[in-house]
This record gives structure tokens, sequence and C-alpha cells, in this order.
């Protein structure tokens, strides 16, 4: 009879979850350390997603009381004439971003992780141009694309004989111009990138390749960039999601400008939200937003099914 | 082939399990054990890349390979180095020197009086100043959401941990794009305060703490951490807070670090977001201030500013070289 009674207890404790048992095990403090998270995140990420969202279907100036007003929002940033413009101005940063700054890095970084000395400061001077803070960056080649003779580029193409560009002056020249600087701002991130990938191939493929007697460049085409095709992979998406958010370069370089030449999406966001003279036209925007995100998040699939396809051949 | 014989320290350095100076007495290693510098530069002079030692012996492979790395340190030179050394002449170069003739050295002398009137006249001290404090404010809130959410979810583990970090991975997937309406209307009408956060610094910090990348960096180095040390200090009687503040915190002083550098550089760099919810010049950091004052000073003053403004990150940068650049690194890793 003893021997049954002393099991009971011991359940009816565990059955009877009271606050004490629960603070006792730990879970008033596991909810302390959690908290800032909990908080912070609540309130300054999950919830305003949740109210992007809403709010792309709602009529809202802060003014009237919301008004919920279906895909209206949607149809309207659809028929705005400059959505288009945005679009193409935006898919052309992101085609000559790729064009400019996919294939630099990459070579920088091969022949970087050759170097035998001062690799150190190989990679500090190609980092150098990141720790520039972004606005100075674009404020400083401002100064350097100005498009009289006594540009700073211009004086510098005289050299070679070259004419003074117009450079951010001219509708076709300004987006090239725009991601020149971008490029020079982001190159040294990516060298850096795909530097510590370089350190992670096994020199054991190399010395393999080299019994079956292979040169320079078969080692570079069948060692190097099969073994780096999962970071290439990750920064051609990476880059691709950068560039469709453009906003510092068009809004500090040209303001959108010459001839909307260089309104991207996001600043089209911006003026919709922040710079309406009728008050903000915040649905408008969050859709425009969420249409955006929708279409990152196709390519986020997109990348991730792309890796698991190459992690399984 | 002599780089055989450094094989058995290579596969050391890569095995993930971060083994951590339990002092935290270098605060550049990261993640993984670092061999000491002596023993890193005996090792990296049998370490090999695409070429093979043999290979360097080669002239027809040498002579080609050594050019072409001659030629990029040249260009990087020209293109790193290049517009920051033009940034720091100009600053103290007349306007009329700067305008007619952008490239030649001094030819009319040093205005060392640029930088002065930019930092006193102008009052780029008063944005310097706020620029320290976003930054300041920015690193503290993320290291201490990162540090105590991180442990939280890595350590103690709650029951509904999983559900906490899936929800903050998730808003990795969420570009920033889509928080920035209903953020400036969060901050406009905050909730509970009432009272507007527009034009005070919380603006900036409270928003800069919800970063899910933070949190998973912390998450995973804590989760490669030997649990055997946390079941030891149970053991010994330590609770949640004592083996926070005692095991856990200094053992994380290194992703620490990477967590700082990121805070700190990109609190700095923003610019979009401190555009909107500080207006008023008295509470703006630099890179909001600077665009506007192109058209309101003369040009030497205010490429003094523009140099200012690049003073410290540069000299952060020349300090902690290797903390940033395996940060860097560490980002594509990540990211991945």
């Amino acid at each position: 009879m003893t021997t049954i009674a002393k099991a009971p207890p011991s359940t009816r404790v565990r059955q009877r979850r009271t606050p004490m048992t629960w603070v006792r095990g730990g879970g008033l403090s596991n909810l302390v350390f959690l908290l800032p998270l909990l908080f912070i995140f609540g309130a300054f990420s999950w919830w305003p997603i949740v109210q992007a969202v809403v709010m792309s279907f709602q009529k809202t100036n802060l003014v009237t009381p919301a008004l919920f007003v279906g895909w209206d929002n949607f149809a309207r940033v659809l028929h705005d004439p400059l959505f288009f413009t945005a679009i193409k101005n935006t898919g052309y940063f992101a085609l000559l971003a790729l064009i400019f700054g996919y294939p630099v890095p990459l070579v920088v970084a091969v022949l970087m992780s050759e170097v035998r000395k001062w690799k150190g400061i190989f990679s500090a001077l190609a980092y150098l141009p990141v720790v520039v803070p972004p606005v100075v960056a674009v404020l400083l080649w401002k100064f350097f694309y100005d498009a009289s003779p006594t540009g700073v580029f211009n004086v510098v193409l005289s050299w070679f004989g070259i004419g003074p560009q117009p450079w951010i002056q001219s509708a076709a020249s300004a987006m090239p111009s725009l991601v020149l600087e971008a490029t020079w701002a982001a190159a040294g991130g990516t060298i850096i990138i795909y530097l510590a990938a370089l350190t992670g191939v096994a020199p054991e493929l190399y010395d393999a390749a080299e019994v079956d007697g292979a040169s320079i460049w078969r080692k570079i085409w069948h060692v190097t960039l099969p073994q780096l095709r999962g970071v290439l992979l990750v920064t051609l998406i990476l880059q691709i999601i950068g560039t469709s958010q453009v906003f510092l370069e068009p809004f500090l370089f040209t303001g959108g400008g010459p001839a909307n030449s260089t309104v991207t999406i996001l600043q089209l966001i911006y003026r919709y939200a922040f710079q309406n003279s009728l008050g903000g036209n915040y649905g408008a925007a969050t859709a425009l937003s969420i249409m955006l995100a929708v279409f990152l998040a196709v390519l986020s699939w997109v990348y991730f099914k792309a890796t698991k396809a190459w992690s399984t051949n | 082939m002599t780089s055989i014989e450094t094989r058995p320290t290579d596969d050391a350095e890569e095995t993930p399990l971060p083994v951590v100076d339990p002092r935290g007495s270098s605060p550049l290693t990261v993640v993984s054990p670092r061999p000491t510098r002596k023993r890193r530069a005996a090792k990296e002079s049998e370490d090999r890349g695409v070429a093979s030692p043999a290979d360097w012996r080669r002239k027809s492979v040498r002579v080609p390979l050594g050019t072409s790395q001659i030629v990029l340190l040249a260009l990087l030179v020209v293109a790193g180095l290049g517009p920051i050394l033009w940034l720091a002449k100009s600053a103290i170069t007349p306007t009329q020197d700067t305008l007619r003739t952008p490239i030649a050295l001094f030819p009319h002398g040093v205005d060392w009086a640029n930088l002065a009137t930019a930092w006193s006249t102008v009052h780029i001290d008063v944005q310097f100043v706020n620029t320290l404090w976003v930054a300041l404010g920015s690193w503290l809130l993320q290291v201490l959401v990162a540090a105590t959410g991180g442990y939280a979810l890595s350590v103690l583990k709650p029951r509904y941990a999983s559900i906490v970090n899936g929800l903050v991975l998730g808003t990795l997937f969420v570009p920033a794009v889509v928080l920035l309406v209903p953020l400036y209307l969060t901050i406009l009408h905050p909730p509970l305060i009432g009272t507007s956060l527009i034009n005070t610094f919380w603006a900036v910090w409270l928003p800069a703490g919800a970063n899910a990348f933070n949190i998973l960096l912390v998450k995973r180095f804590f989760d490669n951490l030997p649990r055997e040390i946390f079941e030891a200090a149970r053991t010994d009687g330590a609770g949640a807070f004592r083996l926070f503040w005692s095991i856990v915190l200094p053992m994380s002083r290194p992703i620490l670090g990477v967590v700082s550098v990121f805070a700190i550089i990109n609190a700095w760099k923003d610019y979009l977001w401190p555009l909107l919810v500080l207006r008023d010049p008295a509470v703006q950091p630099l890179s909001v201030r600077l665009p506007t004052l192109q058209r309101a000073i003369e040009l030497d003053v205010y490429l003094a500013a523009l140099a200012i403004s690049t003073i410290i990150p540069i000299i952060l940068f020349l300090v902690f070289q290797r903390l940033f650049l395996r940060s860097a690194g560490l980002g594509g890793a990540v990211k991945g």
C-alpha cells in the first residue's frame, strides 16, 4: 500500500502546472531573456509587416479613417505611367550592375588568391571603398561626374584624348554612371566573399588536376569555378535582390532625372508616400512594395530550388 | 611536395566546431580557431592556390602571373585609394584650385581653415556627435537583443523557441522596403507610448534592433559551443542569469565583435530611414545632413565636411581590419 501511495504525488505534481512550477522550471527566466527580442521584433518587424499587407488594401492618409478598397491600390499603381518606367529603369540598373559588377570581383579575387606577399594590402585596398559611407561616396562621385571639361573624370579622360562626357547630365549616360559608382562601392564586399570561398577549395583537387597534367586555365575552369558555383549563385541572387531595391544612387545623383531616366521602383514608393503634395498615398506605396516583395520572394524561391537541384546533382 | 606536410593543420583549421578562447582575449578570433600570426605566416608560404609551387618556378607562369598581380595592385591603388586620397587633398585645397585644376596637387597652397570652418562654422560637429549617438545606441540595442535572444533560443530553448526562431528568420525574406511606410507610421504613432518618436534617436535605435541577421549569427555561434560547459555550470548550481553573465557572454566576445562591426557601420551608412524620421538638423546624422549642405556652403568647406564624415569609418577599418574582412567573408558564408 505504501509503495503505491508514493507514486501518485509525483504524477499529480506534474499534472498541476501552476505558475509557480513554471517559474521554478525556468519558464520566467526564459521569457525574460526572450523579452527584448519579442518586444523589438514584435513592434518593429512583425507588426509592420502585417500592417503593410493590410494597408495595401486600404485607402489611408492618417486623417480620415482607413477604408478597405480591395485591389484599388494595386490597380492605381499598375495604371501609373511611371510604374513601367520604374520597372524598366530598375531592370536596366540591375542588368548593367551584373555586366559591370559580376565578373570583375571574381577575376580580382582569383588573381588575389594567388598573391604570395602583402595579401593583406590587396584585400584592404579592395575593401576600402566599402568603408566609405555611401552618401559620401555618391556626393563625391557626383562631383567627379561634373560634365564641364574641368570635371575630375573629364580631365582624366582628356589625358587619353577623349572629349568631355555628359555623365549624369544626359538621359543616355546617367544610368551607366550610377551603376559605375554603385559597382565601385560594392565590389570590395563581393571580392572578400569570393576570397573566403577560394580558401575553402581543397588543395587536393588542384594536386589531382596537376597529376592529370592540367594547365592553370584548365584548373581554374575545371576546379576553381565549379567549387565556387554555390557562392557564385548566392552573390548573383543577392546582387539582384540588392539592385532591385536601389534607392540612394538615383535619389542623390539625379533625383530620378534627366527625363525620368533614373526613376527606380523604390523611388516611386518614396514619391507615393513622402513626396506627395496631396498627403501620403500610403496605400499605393505599400501596394507597390508588396509587389516588389512578392517578386523578390519568387526569386528567393527559385534560388532555393536551384541550390537544392545543384547540391543533389 | 612540401605542401602535403601541412595538410593536418589545414584540416584542423577547417573543422566547423568553433573552439573559442574562453577568456576571449583575442577579439579578432571569429568562429574558428586561428593559428597565431607567426604560424599563419609560416603556413601561408607553403599554402597554395590554383598555381602550384612548381608552377611558380616556371617562368612562363611566374612572369605573366606576377605582372598581372602588379597591374592589379596598381588598379586597386587607383580605384580603392585614389578617390579617398583625392577627397583628403581637396578638403584642404581652396575652392578655385579644386574647380580649375581638380587633379593638381596644391597649386596655390594648402587651406587648413576648410576643416575648421566645416567643423565649427557650418556645425558639422553637431551632426558628427549625432552620428556617434546613433551608432552607439544602435550598437547597444543590437548587441542586447542578439545576445539575450540568441542565448534564449540556443541555450535555454523553451518549447516555443522554434516558433520564435522561425518568425525571426522569416523576416530575412521580407525586403526592408516593405517595412518603410508601416514602420514610419509606427514611429509616428507608437503603441503604448502615445507621443511621436519622430526627431528622437529612438526612432533609429529601435528598428535597428530588429536585425534577424544578428540573431542568426549569434544563435549559430551558441549552437556550436560545447554543451558540456553549460551542463557543468548547471550542475554547479548556476542559474540562467549566472550562466549567461559568467559563461556565455565572455565566450561570445568574438561573435559580438562581428555584430558590433555590422551595427556601427550600418548606423554610419544608413540614409533613407534617418532621413524620414530625423527631420530636425539638430538630431540628424552626417549622412542625412551632407546632401542638404551641398548647395548651402562653399565647395572647399563642403568637401572638408565630406572628408570629416569619412575619417571615423576609415580609422575603424584600419584598426580592426582583420575583424572587418572576416565579418565580410562571414556575411557571404552565412547568407549562403
